[in-house]
């Protein structure tokens, strides 16, 4: 199965994908492309247990748990931050992060 | 496993039986009796706070994912007499007609965040306290942009969700590599194994970072006015005490238990950050107009405060940081319970100015107010000044001095911007003052509470000795 692919490879992918979520969150304008940032950074993480775990723990399981979890939570923090930002979109009549600015400072 | 184990988590099981019965009240009543469940709430999770105070039985559950024992049920207890707080204080502003068909959603939304801030605090590993921890965020989130025709009230909801969600990644990629660096995810086997690798001192970084989001430490604080200043009153006044002490309190648990060896590293990093927090809250406070974000500053610099007590990680400091959250649990509900009445009262009048004269019109309210903040900012005879006192003194005891110097300059600092509230209530002049009105019986009740709580828990030296009794340290 994962003959030839060492752990290396799968934390330096791991790595990229956090960073590219965070860059991401950081730059992107649209609430629902922040979003699925957001969903890259958890990804990453799940990337990060299972692949630790497979490799240098093999005989226990929190890491599969731990991925398992967080999958279900992220599931349930898109499903509330989803209804937000429609409600979002009935107050602003758009979902841009710039436009959602009534307060500052 | 026997069946009486499961007392072990009678706390959490009482909230969740509260849940079900609120759902089956919102269920079965028929609309025009809706307001009946907010006297039934409040009194059923009352004998809920009255049970929690009784001797309870401690030790471990789950194969060490649950722990309990003195410490952890003080601090449940101390949690859930906030909430009670806060749903008393609630009971008025949900009365309003735009709130009626969704009375039951307060309270459900708000004893879900309860429950997860007590598994949170009870964990024994980091996959239990990631599900309380989210359990404790996502529906505060709901709370914050409860005004569904506020435009203000879903720019809050959108702006705590995404900066929360965005801080639990950064703090889940901390813990996946101390698993991979570590092979355990509970606290106890972390602790024994972690070394303090550089690889493990970035994994406590990550972490760090995560956890300042939720206590609003400088440079993480951003969210915080903006959150405050959007939800509804009461939602704030939950979040700014409850929901942080929460968060305070799981803290100082995992920087003694599991970052036990790496103690000088993260006593460093919590000086700098507690500076940082105490001064620029302090700052930024002094320019604010509207009552909730200057409260919402005033909180900023007082978790700056807290972070004084978690520094020592010394025995005395963590009973000194659970004893001044009791305390500023009493005197910042005071303070919010005054401005929900009278935001409630005048249909959201928040602006500091709109304060001027109150005294003239509304003498009760200005004294509880006044007492509030004497007791945030330290002021002798309120229970605050004991608080600080406390804080003071474990820092001073691991011979932080100069931290203490900045503390105590910090505390000079806030009494100027809290006496500009009072100066407002009882020496401008207006000529439009907010005029004379009565307040209802729950919100009178909830605001003699936390009188008599700042002036009782002052005096009364039983309640610190008892809480230093059962603390720990590293």
């Amino acid at each position: 199965m994962l003959h030839g692919i060492r752990l290396e490879y799968f934390l330096i992918l791991a790595t990229l994908m956090f960073f590219v979520g965070v860059y991401g969150f950081l730059t992107r304008k649209n609430l629902i492309t922040m979003l699925m940032s957001i969903e890259l950074i958890l990804n990453a993480v799940n990337i990060n247990f299972v692949a630790f775990n497979k490799f240098l723990f093999p005989d226990k399981l929190e890491g599969h748990f731990f991925a398992l979890i967080v999958i279900a939570v992220a599931a349930a923090e898109a499903a509330v931050a989803i209804a937000i930002i429609i409600n979002i979109y009935r107050h602003f009549s758009n979902i841009n992060v710039e436009n959602v600015d009534e307060m500052k400072y | 496993m026997r069946l009486e184990d499961f007392l072990l988590m009678r706390h959490e099981m009482l909230l969740t039986l509260m849940v079900v019965i609120v759902l089956i009240m919102e269920i079965f009543m028929d609309d025009r009796h809706k307001r009946c469940i907010r006297p039934w709430t409040i009194g059923l999770f009352a004998a809920v706070t009255i049970i929690g105070f009784l001797p309870a039985p401690t030790g471990t559950l789950f194969g060490g994912m649950f722990q309990t024992s003195g410490m952890h049920l003080m601090m449940k207890n101390i949690l859930n007499i906030g909430a009670l707080i806060v749903f008393i204080q609630a009971a008025q502003w949900l009365k309003l007609d735009s709130n009626h068909n969704k009375i039951s959603e307060f309270y459900i939304l708000i004893l879900s965040t309860l429950i997860g801030m007590n598994f949170m605090i009870s964990s024994g590993d980091f996959l239990m306290f990631y599900l309380g921890l989210e359990l404790a965020s996502i529906p505060i989130a709901a709370l914050a942009a409860y005004d569904t025709f506020s435009n203000k009230s879903s720019e809050a909801g959108i702006k705590f969700i995404f900066s929360s969600a965005l801080s639990s990644g950064i703090m889940l990629y901390g813990l996946s590599m101390i698993y991979g660096t570590t092979g355990s995810v509970y606290f106890d086997q972390v602790g024994s194994v972690y070394t303090g690798t550089p690889l493990q001192v970035l994994a406590f970084i990550f972490f760090f970072a995560g956890m300042a989001f939720k206590i609003s430490m400088v440079p993480f604080h951003l969210w915080t006015a903006d959150v405050y200043e959007g939800a509804p009153v009461n939602v704030t006044s939950y979040l700014s005490v409850v929901s942080k002490g929460a968060a305070v309190f799981i803290f100082s648990i995992i920087l003694v238990t599991v970052f036990r060896v790496i103690a000088p590293l993260w006593q460093n990093v919590i000086w700098v950050i507690s500076v940082l927090t105490m001064t620029i809250g302090n700052l930024f406070a002094i320019r604010q107009n509207n009552i909730k974000r200057f409260l919402a500053f005033s909180s900023i610099s007082q978790a700056g405060f807290i972070l004084l007590g978690v520094i020592g990680g010394s025995t005395l400091g963590m009973a000194s940081v659970v004893y001044y959250v009791l305390v500023y649990i009493f005197s910042n509900l005071g303070a919010f319970g005054v401005v929900a009445a009278i935001s409630t009262a005048t249909g959201g009048k928040e602006n500091i100015s709109d304060y001027d004269g109150l005294y003239k019109t509304n003498p009760g309210l200005s004294w509880t107010l006044t007492l509030a903040l004497f007791s945030l900012a330290g002021i002798p005879p309120v229970a605050g000044f004991f608080g600080k006192f406390f804080l003071f003194t474990a820092v001073a005891e691991q011979g932080y001095y100069a931290l203490l110097t900045i503390a105590v300059l910090n505390t000079i600092v806030s009494l100027y911007y809290y006496l500009l509230v009072v100066k407002a209530m009882f020496i401008n002049k207006s000529d439009h003052p907010i005029a004379y009105f009565k307040s209802d019986g729950f919100t009178k009740l909830g605001l003699a509470i936390c009188i008599a709580g700042l002036v009782v828990i002052g005096f009364a030296s039983p309640i610190f000795e008892f809480i230093k009794s059962l603390s720990f340290g590293l």
